[in-house]
């Protein structure tokens, strides 16, 4: 089993500035992170806002440096380096990652003719359309005058057009509605079995993850605290971050209910994470005091 | 007994680009006394508007309300001289909204934000109360949404606050003036799926406590589940399907409620579609 | 409303412009403006009268069926003068602003993008330049050299170009930041491509409604010019010093320096109508 992307104890911390610019402190948006995604597998990274996972999802793509650590495809590092041929990523809002000025095919083929791949563009804008389930006459047309998942579909298609390994997909379906949730993941499964692609999947949606990913990892304030094959975690969480997280989804169905974890309540409410947290620290030193 | 609320045959048509689209078609639906509603629909769906209308707050031009009535406490809202149509809004009748970062003025206090809602209220209800007054009731009402420290989130301005405590402050907002019916928007989309169940579930118990009926507007139908014991689905400006939650997700007889609830992913590890 | 959504952008476009009346007028007048400009020789009814003739049988005639506009002090046709006067500011105003926009537009691309030391450099320039007056800039420069209104022009715009580079520098900031910006670089887009085939095309609107309110103002300021004696060399019609020859003989022959004069305020009027309605156009189209 090869292992497609390796992630070795990545820091990035960002200076927190006051009023006046002066430098006040920092905060650790991500903490020493580490993972590995086998190839063809599928990585669930779960989190908030704040917990880092775009911040790790940008060092990915080449965005940001991290302070520290290394990103490893298929063995070899990629920090420092322009090659981003290998890993690709779908942005979350289709809406926004699409310029809105230019074609669905002039999009396309922004990464062909970045990585100069030579030969008929037209007819591999052509092929990455029917991969992704739209008509080839949409090269023509306008953001706008898409929907939100065909937007998403054209996301996809640019993201596959020089046949990376590795694909980020940051919230891909966020930004829509259920019903086009469920085809563009379908999707993107068939797409992964295909094309052999291996997949980072960046979302706070818990039961999109429950379907989708293999492995999750839960992010909370820049450091996994759990990890773990995708039912365990969900049917036997240890941390309370991650039973706090799987009690506060909202589902629809009883047994969904019955399988959350039970949180108790703190004064009359559910708990912040930080509550929570502070709550088992005062139980642990009630322990070793005793 | 008569609902709270009830919206019968609204129909309402939009002009843009010389082209007349019908957004809503027909709708009916109805709020009981203390009942808990929800109004669930996709993007384009019309529950929006739906909503904007029972407030007052569509434009039009370029909307065009041409069938139905609006019966809240059985006066007919669209037929209301204007006067007493702002009369009812943020009063009887009062909406939090969806966005708690874009709501809020940034530039003045809670407290200033509150108290000066809450004065036009009274003045509207023909009620006499001093400064202090109305600052005691902001203070009461930011207790009610369990705020921690309400003294001191009064002094705050809204930059200082984070996500979640902005929500409730336009949940206080909304229950100023001692609503009846309490309309939410989304509430908690734009927050942290821990911060939004806290949310809800604070929701789901002041309507208890004080009675209040709540329609609840959303896309997500979890949410529905956990505020709600009657839905509304709607679909391209129509309700679709209608009844008490429990009977709608275990048997929808729609085939679109059925595409719709098969199409969420489940926590339990069910294939999505 | 995806209905909505397949009707062109262009279509939708012209279907906002058109439903804003002053902006269809400022259309209008800059079109036939420009149309009256081009084709001057052929629609004038006294042609030769730009150059040297002299009849002072008709010396200050009033408007009449024969002069529309009257005739002048030496005779001359003002009609036929004020067309040809047209041209030469319109011609001016091209030449400063197809030399201020896109050398200014160029200098703020490099600036928003590229930051550091550009930046800096180019935006202190900017700040410089910004607080020189032009009109007097444009006096100081035919004071030092061979007075004549291209050389003033050319003054200007040295100094025109800065007012671009702000826009589009702040413009470039923005855009900078969205996402399909960082869409292209992952996908590794060369730095030309971002700068001229992301952000350029989203800053066009503004650019076009920068231009059309500056053509307004730079025909004003080439009158303005004119009229303070930096004018063409007589005979050749220029709408300025019509105006100021002209005011010498205020109130009894007004027509020798009013409607040269009413001539600058319409076809400034036009630009200014232009680019507001285009402004209009585009705001909605950035709050979709």
């Amino acid at each position: 089993m090869t292992v497609a992307l390796e992630i070795r104890d990545l820091v990035k911390t960002y200076p927190v500035r006051n009023a006046f610019g002066r430098v006040s402190g920092e905060v650790r948006a991500v903490d020493g992170v580490s993972f590995t995604i086998p190839s063809g597998g599928v990585y669930g990274l779960a989190g908030e806002s704040g917990s880092g996972k775009s911040t790790i999802a940008r060092m990915i793509m080449g965005l940001t440096a991290p302070d520290s650590g290394d990103i490893l495809i298929d063995g070899t590092s990629i920090l420092g380096t322009r090659d981003r041929a290998r890993v690709q990523m779908v942005f979350q809002n289709p809406g926004a990652s699409l310029n809105p000025r230019r074609t669905v095919g002039q999009s396309i083929m922004v990464p062909l003719v970045a990585h100069r791949q030579s030969g008929d563009h037209t007819g591999r804008i052509g092929d990455l359309l029917d991969m992704v389930h739209l008509p080839r006459h949409f090269t023509d047309r306008y953001p706008h005058e898409l929907s939100g998942g065909q937007k998403q579909r054209v996301a996809i298609a640019r993201a596959l057009a020089v046949s990376p390994r590795l694909l980020v997909l940051d919230e891909p379906t966020s930004a829509l509605d259920v019903s086009v949730q469920a085809k563009v993941i379908d999707l993107l499964e068939e797409l992964g079995r295909r094309l052999g692609l291996t997949y980072l999947f960046i979302s706070h949606d818990l039961s999109l993850m429950r379907n989708f990913a293999q492995t999750v990892g839960v992010l909370y304030l820049g450091k996994i605290v759990e990890t773990g094959p995708a039912d365990q975690v969900f049917e036997r969480p240890e941390h309370d971050y991650t039973r706090l997280l799987l009690a506060s989804v909202p589902v629809i169905s009883a047994e969904e209910a019955a399988m959350r974890p039970v949180i108790p309540l703190i004064n009359g409410e559910m708990p912040t994470a930080k509550d929570l947290m502070a709550l088992r620290a005062g139980l642990n030193a009630k322990e070793t005091a005793r | 007994m008569t609902a709270l609320l009830s919206v019968q045959g609204l129909s309402v048509s939009f002009s843009t680009y010389g082209r007349t689209v019908e957004v809503l078609k027909a709708v009916s639906l109805e709020v009981p006394q203390g009942a808990q509603v929800a109004l669930v629909g996709e993007s384009g769906s019309g529950k929006s508007v739906t909503m904007k209308v029972i407030m007052g707050l569509l434009a039009q031009p370029p909307a065009r309300i041409h069938a139905g009535r609006i019966m809240f406490d059985g006066r007919d809202l669209l037929t209301l001289p204007e006067r007493e149509r702002v009369a009812l809004r943020g009063t009887a009748m009062s909406m939090v909204f969806q966005d708690p970062m874009s709501s809020l003025n940034p530039v003045w206090t809670i407290e200033d934000q509150l108290t000066t809602i809450l004065k036009y209220a009274d003045r509207r209800l023909g009620r006499d109360r001093d400064r202090r007054g109305r600052r005691a009731r902001v203070i009461e009402v930011l207790a009610q949404v369990r705020m921690r420290d309400p003294e001191r989130v009064a002094q705050s301005f809204p930059i200082m606050l984070s996500g979640g405590m902005r929500q409730r402050v336009l949940i206080a907002m909304a229950l100023l003036s001692e609503p009846r019916l309490l309309i939410a928007d989304e509430p908690g989309t734009a927050l942290d799926v821990t911060t939004q169940a806290q949310i809800l579930k604070l929701l789901r118990d002041l309507v208890e406590t004080q009675g209040l009926a709540l329609l609840m507007i959303t896309h997500n139908l979890g949410v529905v589940r956990e505020t709600s014991n009657y839905v509304y689905v709607m679909n391209k400006g129509e309700i679709v399907e209608e009844g008490p939650t429990a009977g709608l997700f275990a048997a929808p007889r729609q085939q679109y409620t059925r595409d719709l609830i098969a199409a969420v992913p489940r926590l339990t590890g069910r294939v999505t579609s | 409303m995806s209905e909505l959504a397949a009707l062109s952008n262009s279509y939708q476009n012209w279907y906002r412009f058109s439903r804003n009346p002053t902006a269809v007028i400022g259309l209008l007048i800059v079109v036939l403006s420009l149309l009256a400009a081009l084709l001057a020789p052929y629609i004038t009814p006294f042609p030769d009268h730009v150059g040297a003739i002299v009849d002072f049988r008709n010396r200050h005639q009033p408007p009449s069926l024969e002069h529309w506009f009257g005739t002048d002090n030496v005779g001359r046709d003002i009609l036929t003068r004020v067309i040809f006067g047209l041209r030469v500011s319109l011609m001016l105003a091209f030449v400063v602003l197809v030399i201020a926009v896109p050398f200014g537009t160029a200098m703020g691309l490099l600036a928003g993008y590229f930051g550091g030391w550009t930046e800096i450099v180019i935006m202190r320039l900017t700040d410089i330049a910004l607080a020189l007056p032009p009109l007097i800039m444009a006096l100081a420069v035919a004071a030092v050299l061979e007075p004549s209104l291209m050389n003033a022009m050319l003054a200007i715009a040295s100094l025109w170009w800065t007012w671009h580079t702000r826009l589009v520098y702040s413009m470039v900031r923005q855009i900078r930041a969205l996402e399909y910006v960082e869409a292209a670089e992952t996908l590794g887009a060369s730095k030309t491509h971002i700068l001229f085939r992301e952000i350029l095309p989203n800053c066009v609107s503004a650019i076009a409604v920068k231009t059309s309110l500056d053509a307004g103002f730079v025909i004003l300021i080439g009158a303005s010019l004119s009229f303070l004696g930096l004018g063409i060399q007589p005979p050749t019609p220029d709408l300025g010093t019509m105006v100021s020859d002209g005011a010498s003989f205020l109130p009894d022959y007004w027509w020798e320096s009013l409607l040269p004069g009413t001539a600058i305020l319409f076809v400034a009027l036009g630009f200014n109508l232009l680019g507001d309605g285009l402004r209009d156009l585009f705001d909605v189209e950035d709050v979709r």
